[in-house]
């Protein structure tokens, strides 16, 4: 039709904010809060969204995905969790280090990549270290509609399992903790077992968790759609390599430590994108042609799809060879 | 207030119309002399301003008179409304985002005043003034979905969004092209789209699902649909096939331009915030043939698509057997001229018929 044609902007739409709060848990893991720069309410979102921060470090635009982890309900603050990773490209670190309250920054509207299924009869949460955030939310959707949950959260150390104390004195029914400092651990075969029928799992943590649970799920005849799982990946760095983008007619280097999608973007090429993390497949891009190896790592193209060669996720995976060709 | 309502039946004696303003403002859904599917999406962040496009949900000199239709629908078949006990919260979300557009909107029409969950609705046009508590259904007359879908034109299908699909889980919908909501209800997108011809093959509904399971909170999007009615007729559903089916072969040389109404959808694609679901609301507009010819870009370019349609969209869109009709009436309007491109009636620079 085109009424009024407007070429869509990659990414979600923004909100401009404020850091109202930035609160120290543990050695790992700061909690930001944020308010809205023009004083208005956020937008209510659904528990288990995340948010992408633009952060502005030395020229650079760094973009990351964090799960809001607090009350949906809540439209006057937005916060996150986010976990210092010492070994990472420095996203996290820069968190951390740089962002202090009263800061100006720029997130994406709330978008839901891990949703709750709302036709469950019951919830159970896996939570793995820092993957305790969309739960943070999921618990506050579901206590205001009357839900039945329960959270089974593994972490490290008391020191470092974030929010547990608070979790286990407002539910001390439902919230369950196990400390790897003290020998516990989920008794997962157990728990799969024991679940009225209607009951959905979801799991958030490192990939070896998400994996066993679904793999466990599955070996006691859990239907596929009733497991449901959420891991951010964040871009590995790797060696540099050379792309040509042949839409847009130019060649660029991508650096160590930079991901495929972010050279795209330094470049001044707008290619589509919402997690950042290899799991929302909007950044799926076609491969013309290759002489070398991919590095894929995400969630969202199918194994043929890999093997085939013809397509990556810049987001997340990498290249090494002569030559790369992409349709961009 | 700033709209004149229409006192106007959409049955029995069929006293709908459009004013100018109806026609100039019509959405006429042909960019070109030629019509193929497409997936035609672009964003729905306003319009020319008068446009149907203008605001995020139209209100139009129909209003009143379409909100008494649908009441009508609703107490002959109430399963015209339904929503699966997962959906409540999707419900306040369309309530939510509804009540909100309409009152930023239209100020003189619409009054939405809240305080916490404590809320304050009037509707002026149809003499509502509601209190009652957000996410609280004991407080409202009927569910949220029905309540603010009784105030608002178009139909609307309200989509869960699990597991990489869309379900069709509640809706009300009492102004459809000859599909039903009780029929489909609970059905995934391949599946209510199974009688669709051509499009399948095409991978049109692959790329449309991947598309609206896409579409992200702030940004949402339209796309136009058509298709032929005879009679000004709202609720041409399957259900009540029997009543209308026949008045298609009630139409003759004589009656054709005042009784083919060419029928519009507006379709627009809202992610709701809460619950995640997808909102399609999906709005009618009806102008007969003898008013879209008042525009000569119009006249000329309904001829050429008409007559060039495949043969399976004219069967699907159900009016194979009056198409020659329709082409001997619309081809007085074709003078062969060509026509500018776009959808617009381009009153001023297009020449006036040359025959």
């Amino acid at each position: 039709m085109s009424a009024s044609p407007q070429k869509a902007k990659a990414g979600a739409e923004k909100l401009d904010v404020v850091v109202s709060a930035v609160v120290p848990l543990n050695d790992l893991v700061t909690r930001f809060e944020f308010k809205r720069s023009d004083g208005q309410d956020f937008p209510p979102f659904s528990a288990g969204a995340h948010t992408v921060v633009e952060m502005q470090d030395e020229g650079r635009t760094r973009l990351n995905p964090y799960s809001l982890m607090s009350d949906p309900a809540d439209t006057s603050t937005y916060a996150i969790s986010v976990r210092r990773d010492d070994e990472g490209r420095g996203g996290s670190l820069f968190m951390h280090r740089n962002v202090s309250e009263g800061d100006q920054m720029v997130i994406t509207y709330p978008v839901n990549l891990f949703p709750l299924d709302l036709r469950a009869g019951k919830h159970i949460f896996f939570a793995g270290g820092i993957g305790i955030t969309p739960f943070m939310a999921m618990i506050e959707q579901l206590e205001r509609s009357n839900g039945h949950w329960e959270l089974h959260y593994s972490a490290r150390s008391p020191e470092l399992a974030s929010y547990a104390d608070n979790l286990q004195s407002k539910h001390p029914a439902n919230v369950h903790v196990y400390y790897d400092s003290e020998g516990e651990a989920i008794d997962l075969e157990n728990l799969l077992d024991g679940q009225p029928l209607g009951t959905h799992a979801y799991v958030c943590g490192p990939a070896g968790m998400i994996n066993w649970v679904h793999d466990t799920a599955t070996a006691h005849g859990w239907p596929e759609d009733n497991v449901h799982s959420e891991e951010f990946l964040a871009p590995q760095p790797g060696k540099p390599f050379q792309v040509r983008l042949c839409k847009s007619d130019i060649t660029i280097d991508v650096g160590e430590n930079e991901s495929l999608l972010e050279a795209i973007e330094r470049c001044g090429v707008d290619a589509p994108f919402l997690c950042r993390g290899g799991a929302c497949g909007q950044c799926e891009t076609d491969v013309v042609e290759s002489d070398g190896e991919f590095i894929h790592r995400d969630h969202w193209l199918e194994d043929e799809d890999h093997a085939s060669g013809k397509k990556i996720m810049p987001c997340v995976s990498r290249f090494v060879g002569k030559s790369l060709v992409l349709d961009r | 207030m700033t709209i004149q309502f229409n006192e106007e039946t959409f049955r029995d004696d069929y006293s709908f119309r459009n004013s100018e303003w109806a026609i100039k403002r019509f959405p006429f859904p042909f960019h070109e002399d030629s019509y193929m599917y497409s997936v035609n999406m672009e964003q729905h962040r306003g319009g020319p301003k008068g446009s149907v496009y203008e605001k995020r949900f139209d209100v139009d000199e129909h209003y009143v008179s379409e909100m008494r239709d649908r009441a009508i629908v609703l107490a002959e078949d109430p399963l015209r409304c339904q929503s699966l006990p997962h959906m409540t919260l999707a419900g306040w979300d369309t309530l939510e985002l509804i009540m909100v557009c309409k009152s930023e909107d239209y100020p003189d029409l619409f009054e939405l005043h809240r305080d916490g969950n404590q809320w304050h609705w009037i509707n002026k046009p149809m003499g509502i003034d509601q209190k009652f508590t957000f996410l609280d259904e004991t407080t409202l007359p009927c569910g949220p979905l029905e309540y603010i879908t009784r105030q608002a034109q178009g139909d609307y299908a309200v989509l869960d969004q699990r597991d990489d699909m869309l379900w069709m889980d509640a809706g009300m919908v009492t102004t459809q092209a000859d599909w039903s909501l009780d029929f489909d209800i609970g059905m995934n997108f391949f599946e209510w789209h199974a009688p669709v011809p051509k499009a399948h093959e095409m991978g049109i509904f692959k790329r449309a699902l991947k598309f609206l399971l896409n579409i992200q909170q702030g940004a949402p999007a339209r796309r136009l649909n058509w298709t032929m009615t005879v009679n000004p007729l709202l609720d041409t559903s399957p259900e009540n096939y029997h009543k209308w089916g026949i008045q298609k072969t009630q139409l003759t040389p004589e009656n054709i331009g005042a009784k083919q109404h060419l029928r519009v959808e507006l379709q627009t694609f809202y992610r709701l915030p809460r619950s995640n679901a997808l909102l399609f609301p999906i709005r009618c507009y009806l102008c007969s043939f003898q008013d879209l010819m008042t525009m000569p870009k119009w006249g000329r370019r309904l001829h050429r698509v008409i007559r060039d349609l495949p043969e399976e969209l004219a069967t699907y869109k159900g009016f194979i057997d009056n198409r020659p009709m329709m082409l001997d009436y619309l081809s007085q309007f074709d003078d062969g001229l060509p026509t500018s491109p776009g959808i617009w009636p381009d009153q001023d620079t297009e020449p006036p018929l040359q025959k």
